[in-house]
């Protein structure tokens, strides 16, 4: 999967700016960058979410846009930041609609199989008949991640799943898409605000700055104190832990 | 008022059959598809709108389906049920569109304002429908559907309201769809689910329930709103679970509210539409306090209560 100068304006402005990138198979690859640097418009581009106003995503040989709804929803998931919490579904209900896109809704033996598989997973089994607007932030996440799961698409896309999670279920969501990747052989392409986040747990990295690329390359590569300085506009020191490179910033 | 005993049916006593298929099998049929038909018709639409306080009352359908009749009745005046009903269909299913196209363009911070918004926009269509009544001296003519009532309910002026029975079959085929498309337009695309399709297709078969009920029997309020919230604080949102219990408690509601509404001034009786509204308004009262109360924890039966310990 690669993207080929892919624009999108919003009011003539443009929020991504020709972004050309590939994106590794069986990694997990972190998108990261300031406030407005166009990430999520990115993932959105990716994910056919969002239309682009030019350039090109091309997924296993053929643009994007060009697949069956269908067909793509079982190659590529896609979990976005605003989801309806309002509605009362038991967390078995939700994680069962990730079989959608191959049974519409009849489940299967096999269906059902993969939902108990994916609920033990994610260590859901305690509450997979608790309604999800029932469930602490946390919880819900990971039912949210379950779904995307159940889905059992080659690519995963999630938009900060991170975001309003205490440290440690953030710390154990970044745990489950490691996972996911080593253990499931997925592909997960992250949209992280926590900088740490994204080098202790991602195998490659791709830094925005104003709806372009400003780094690319394996976390090594792209986490150093002069590339975060740029890219972030303050000081930064890096530190190596566990063979990582961990930054502080103040 | 004739009596007609379960006895004399037996007997084959023929007069008996004829008032029992004329009046009071049509009047039994019609209550059912009521009362099925439109707590079936809340309930998608407070799916599609992901808003619990959206109904046909409250999302201007049952007036748009009102104007509809009303034209009808100006500009086709010999019309038979089934033209009106054409006209009514029509209206009802763009009075919902515009409505919901409307919410969606605005999309407002506090859910309460999407129903507050439907009802002045329901309040609009009236108005012009009366307006427009009053000028033409169609009021007289129009009343009949402002207040529902079953009590002209027979045989050869009702069949229409049938036409709920496959269009909740459809709404049952297609629960899941509805289900998705509630649940966003990012987490439908992720499914493959064509959101617009479907938000217009469930709108469409909503609308249409609702219009084959008023031109039928008239407005009907409040069951859309209430039978599809209460089925929902036991049995959650899951429409494939929920939907035989929502029809089957509208048909029940509407069965009770009817014996009501027979039985208080008898040998006369008072229109369905006044007894659900007391009715309706009660239990949405008691609604929203049991929201405040226990915020929005559901009653837990059966299964679910074992596994989880039985909470609230």
């Amino acid at each position: 999967m690669f993207v080929k100068e892919i624009t999108k304006r919003y009011d003539g402005k443009a929020v991504v700016d020709g972004v050309s990138f590939e994106i590794p198979k069986g990694k997990v690859l972190s998108l990261i960058g300031p406030n407005g640097a166009g990430k999520s418009t990115v993932m959105g581009m990716l994910s056919r979410l969002i239309a682009r106003d030019s350039g090109l995503v091309d997924f296993e040989g053929t643009e994007i846009t060009r697949w069956k709804s269908r067909e793509l929803s079982k190659r590529l998931a896609i979990l976005t930041q605003a989801n309806n919490v309002q509605m009362k579904l038991t967390v078995r209900e939700l994680v069962a609609f990730g079989r959608f896109p191959y049974s519409g809704g009849r489940l299967t033996q096999e269906d059902n199989e993969i939902i108990d598989r994916t609920i033990a997973y994610m260590e859901l089994g305690d509450f997979e008949e608790q309604f999800i607007d029932e469930l602490s932030g946390g919880q819900r996440q990971r039912a949210y991640i379950a779904m995307v799961i159940a889905q059992d698409t080659e690519y995963i896309l999630l938009d900060e799943p991170t975001n309003n999670l205490d440290i440690y279920h953030a710390t154990n969501l970044m745990r489950i898409v490691r996972r996911l990747c080593d253990e499931l052989g997925k592909t997960v392409i992250l949209v992280l605000h926590e900088i740490n986040y994204a080098a202790f747990y991602s195998d490659y990295i791709c830094a925005f700055v104003n709806g372009k690329i400003a780094k690319f390359g394996t976390v090594q590569e792209v986490i150093t104190k002069e590339n975060l300085s740029d890219i972030y506009k303050v000081d930064f020191e890096i530190m190596q832990i566990e063979g990582k490179p961990l930054s502080i910033y103040y | 008022m004739l009596d007609i005993r379960f006895f004399d049916l037996l007997t084959g006593s023929v007069k008996t059959w004829e008032i029992f298929l004329i009046s009071r099998l049509p009047r039994l049929l019609a209550i059912l598809c009521t009362g099925i038909g439109m707590s079936v018709a809340g309930l998608i639409m407070q799916q599609l709108c992901m808003n619990k306080f959206v109904s046909p009352t409250t999302g201007a359908t049952i007036s748009s389906a009102q104007f509809g009749i009303l034209l009808a009745l100006l500009f086709a005046p010999g019309s038979t049920l089934w033209g009106r009903a054409a006209f009514s269909f029509v209206c009802a299913v763009l009075g919902t569109w515009v409505f919901v196209w409307f919410i969606q363009r605005i999309r407002f911070k506090d859910v309460v304002m999407v129903p507050l918004v439907g009802i002045m926009f329901s309040n609009i269509v009236m108005g012009v429908t009366n307006y427009l009544a009053y000028k033409y001296e169609m009021t007289q003519a129009l009343s009949s559907w402002l207040v529902g009532h079953f009590s002209t309910v027979i045989r050869g002026r009702y069949e229409l309201v049938w036409l709920t029975v496959p269009l909740v079959v459809l709404a049952f085929v297609f629960a899941n769809h509805f289900n998705i498309v509630g649940m966003g337009k990012d987490f439908s695309q992720n499914l493959g689910v064509p959101y617009d399709l479907v938000l217009f297709m469930g709108l469409t078969i909503a609308a249409m329930i609702t219009a084959s009920v008023v031109v039928v029997v008239g407005s009907i309020s409040y069951i859309g709103l209430i039978v599809p919230n209460i089925v929902a604080i036991f049995k959650g949102d899951q429409i494939r679970g929920t939907l035989v219990d929502t029809a089957l408690f509208g048909a029940v509601f509407v069965l009770v509210c009817d014996m009501i509404g027979r039985v208080v001034i008898y040998p006369y009786e008072l229109p369905i539409e006044l007894i659900v509204g007391v009715i309706g308004s009660i239990l949405f009262v008691g609604l929203l306090l049991y929201r405040l109360r226990h915020g929005r924890k559901a009653v837990r039966l059966g299964k679910a209560a074992k596994k989880t310990g039985g909470a609230a």
